[in-house]
């Protein structure tokens, strides 16, 4: 097994599926010459020239919909979102579009696309750039959301997710692009909805997923020394949603703790918290507890920003908390 | 590097097609082939079709059989079937929800979509989609979109499909002059000049976007003007005269299908009835909506049957008759229709992939009853007039 960072993974993803499938492209800003804002896209217009690996106008609506009218007559594209924040101009066509037209016609349309791009905060770029929108996106049925938390899962999840036929949002995170991690030399993919339980332990449970799935793994190295046993649930894709094996795991430790970047109201880990305690209501010796951003805007200042993203302390406490 | 380059040849199937340059000539504008007898007389009945087809909706609407919007194309259908009898078979085309002329011209069974108008489980779209969502896939046919304007995008999709592959296809893009103030037309119109894209893109000005005037919403009134913003060919037509429409969308496909570039039409045409059916009209006056009338489409081409002796006054109505009959069945066809199960409101969400792990979801209806395989609308026996209506 190769060590690649989650840049690479992502990488080699996009460009293994684009040797293999002449229907593949992609396009967005920046994707080609520049080759991509966060170099994800490195090499790929050198090896698929200008109109497989389409540098596109600032213009995200038009991105996402050129990728949804070529998926309706049997493209793959491949848009790329600098970031999920612009996304949101995208949104018409990811919600109406995308994920409408299979019901509305019967049917009779598929629409395989991949919109995918960094989401949630990097490093001092404020209040705009720092979001983590995955509950717009999950939110909304017709829409397969992935949100990787390895560079294993990364490239697996992205290639199977190029090879299916639903609209996918894939959201990766800019502060794990130079991650490390083993990704296996042969081809491979990953299943679509299949929660992967990233720790073992027997005290507790939490759930979390793309950076703050690394976090919880940073909380958890803490608490054991502590003798605490975290066991770390990473869902690896929001929807759908692999619930047995957050269910089994809290039958097991009777504790829960959801951690997430988004904000806490309607958010992801909000119905993952609904659907804990739903299902797992006996089992449970304490009530679920969740670890958010504050329900404010990203500050800029650095020193505000840290205190804004769940650091593995702040984890760290609230399972102290959970299991008081 | 050149702002346009060919697409690479092995990127698709046709791909010995070599892309023309930007700087080749214009096609010549050639217009349309003259409409023989044959062609004159179906063209005619389809109008009619659309025509009868939507008052008579508009009737069993009152009656409180078909529920939501319905937004009538009544006084535009020299447009959808101009232009369609012009597409080749594998032609996309998509339009805004104003959609029920675009199915008929492109030859959709009528039946199928009066029973969706009903929101029958024999409807063209099972019953899900409603009056502004007509698909009929295997005939490139992307019906009618709700969200003014978003298509219009998904259209320069389609046409950047098409370069990929390198085939002689085209796309037609139907919207209202509601549309041009959407962002989604400016970034769609200058991608599809940037690229050279396949697409003809058609407004229909009817004059009001809902019950605003064009002069009211458009800074400039001229529409076809905004092309030449992103360097488009572009024109005006006049879309209540079926052979203007011809001519000016025969230049336009040939430019699309040889040079692979992109036209922006502005259809000059008139709705004589209101945006849907909660519009009384208020805003325009009795006298406008006669004097548009003057000029109905069908009315002409009637004409031009008479007097070049392709038809006399008995035979065309007898394709009313005819018309009428074919309705009368839409209609009986969709009230003995059955409602669509309660099953049907599961299906159709996603597609059942290998790559999805399908325990996830076991549980949840709306991928447990997804289908494999897409759907093709359901074909019916053909609908045969009487033999006594000709006679």
């Amino acid at each position: 097994m190769a060590i690649l960072t989650m840049r690479e993974a992502l990488n080699q993803a996009m460009r293994e599926e684009m040797q293999r499938d002449p229907n593949v492209f992609l396009l967005g800003e920046e994707v080609g010459h520049y080759q991509g804002a966060y170099k994800i896209t490195s090499g790929l217009v050198q090896e698929f020239g200008d109109w497989r690996v389409r540098d596109t106008p600032i213009a995200e609506e038009m991105i996402a919909g050129v990728a949804v009218g070529a998926a309706w007559v049997g493209m793959r594209p491949i848009a790329e979102m600098m970031t999920f924040n612009f996304a949101l101009l995208a949104l018409d066509m990811m919600v109406n579009h995308a994920a409408k037209y299979r019901y509305m016609s019967g049917g009779q349309i598929r629409c395989p696309m991949v919109m995918r791009g960094p989401s949630g905060a990097a490093a001092q770029v404020a209040a705009q750039h720092s979001q983590s929108l995955e509950s717009y996106f999950s939110h909304v049925p017709g829409l397969v959301v992935i949100m990787p938390s390895t560079p294993k899962d990364a490239k697996g999840l992205l290639k199977a997710a190029i090879r299916d036929d639903n609209p996918v949002v894939f959201m990766e995170n800019e502060v794990l692009y130079n991650i490390k991690g083993e990704v296996p030399d042969e081809d491979y993919t990953i299943p679509i909805g299949l929660s992967e339980v990233k720790r073992t332990g027997h005290h507790v449970t939490i759930v979390a997923w793309s950076r703050m799935c690394y976090q919880s793994l940073l909380a958890a190295d803490i608490l054991a020394k502590e003798g605490i046993e975290c066991e770390v649930v990473d869902p690896r894709t929001i929807r759908p949603l692999d619930e047995a094996p957050i269910f089994e795991s809290v039958r097991k430790t009777n504790h829960c703790v959801i951690v997430e970047e988004a904000w806490p109201q309607a958010s992801v880990g909000a119905y993952i918290s609904d659907r804990v305690q739903r299902e797992c209501f006996d089992d449970l010796d304490a009530p679920v507890m969740r670890v958010n951003a504050p329900d404010v805007p990203m500050p800029y200042s650095k020193v505000l920003e840290k205190l804004y993203v769940p650091q593995p302390e702040k984890i760290a406490d609230t399972v102290r908390k959970v299991l008081a | 590097m050149p702002k346009k380059s060919s697409p690479p040849p092995s990127s698709g199937s046709a791909s010995g097609a070599s892309a023309p340059q930007s700087s080749s000539p214009a096609v010549p504008s050639t217009g349309a082939p003259a409409l023989d007898r044959a062609e004159a007389l179906r063209l005619y009945r389809q109008m009619l079709l659309i025509r009868r087809f939507e008052e008579r909706a508009q009737q069993i609407y009152v009656e409180g059989k078909i529920g939501g919007f319905l937004h009538l194309y009544i006084g535009q259908e020299a447009i959808a079937c101009g232009i369609m009898s012009l597409l080749h078979k594998d032609d996309y085309f998509i339009g805004a929800y104003r959609d029920h002329g675009y199915s008929l011209a492109r030859g959709a069974d009528p039946r199928p979509l009066m029973a969706e108008l009903c929101g029958k489980s024999t409807g063209i779209s099972r019953g899900k989609g409603g009056s502004m969502h007509f698909y009929d896939v295997p005939n490139g046919n992307f019906g009618g979109d709700g969200i003014v304007g978003g298509h219009i995008v998904v259209a320069a999709g389609m046409g950047y499909a098409i370069r990929l592959r390198g085939s002689e296809q085209c796309v037609v893009c139907f919207f209202g002059d509601g549309a041009i103030n959407e962002g989604a037309f400016h970034e769609a119109l200058n991608v599809a000049s940037l690229w050279d894209l396949p697409v003809v893109f058609v407004v229909e000005n009817n004059m009001y976007g809902m019950g605003t005037a064009v002069e009211r919403a458009s800074a400039v009134t001229s529409l076809h003007e905004r092309g030449a913003a992103y360097g488009l060919i572009h024109l005006p037509c006049d879309g209540m005269d079926i052979f203007a429409v011809r001519d000016t969308f025969a230049d336009a496909f040939a430019r699309a299908r040889k040079e692979k570039k992109p036209t922006f039409v502005e259809v000059k045409t008139y709705r004589y009835r209101g945006h849907s059916m909660s519009d009384p009209g208020k805003y325009r006056t009795k006298e406008e909506v006669e004097k548009w009338q003057e000029q109905d489409p069908i009315a002409r081409l009637g004409v031009f049957l008479l007097d070049q002796k392709f038809a006399q006054p008995a035979d065309l109505e007898a394709i009313d008759a005819e018309v009428n009959l074919e309705v009368d069945e839409c209609i009986r066809f969709a009230e003995e229709s059955p409602w669509p199960p309660a099953e049907y409101m599961y299906e159709d969400v996603y597609v059942k992939t290998p790559y999805i792990n399908w325990r996830a979801v076991e549980k949840d209806p709306a991928w447990e009853l997804s289908l494999p395989e897409d759907r093709v609308p359901v074909d019916f026996e053909p609908f045969k007039a009487p033999a006594t209506v000709k006679g």
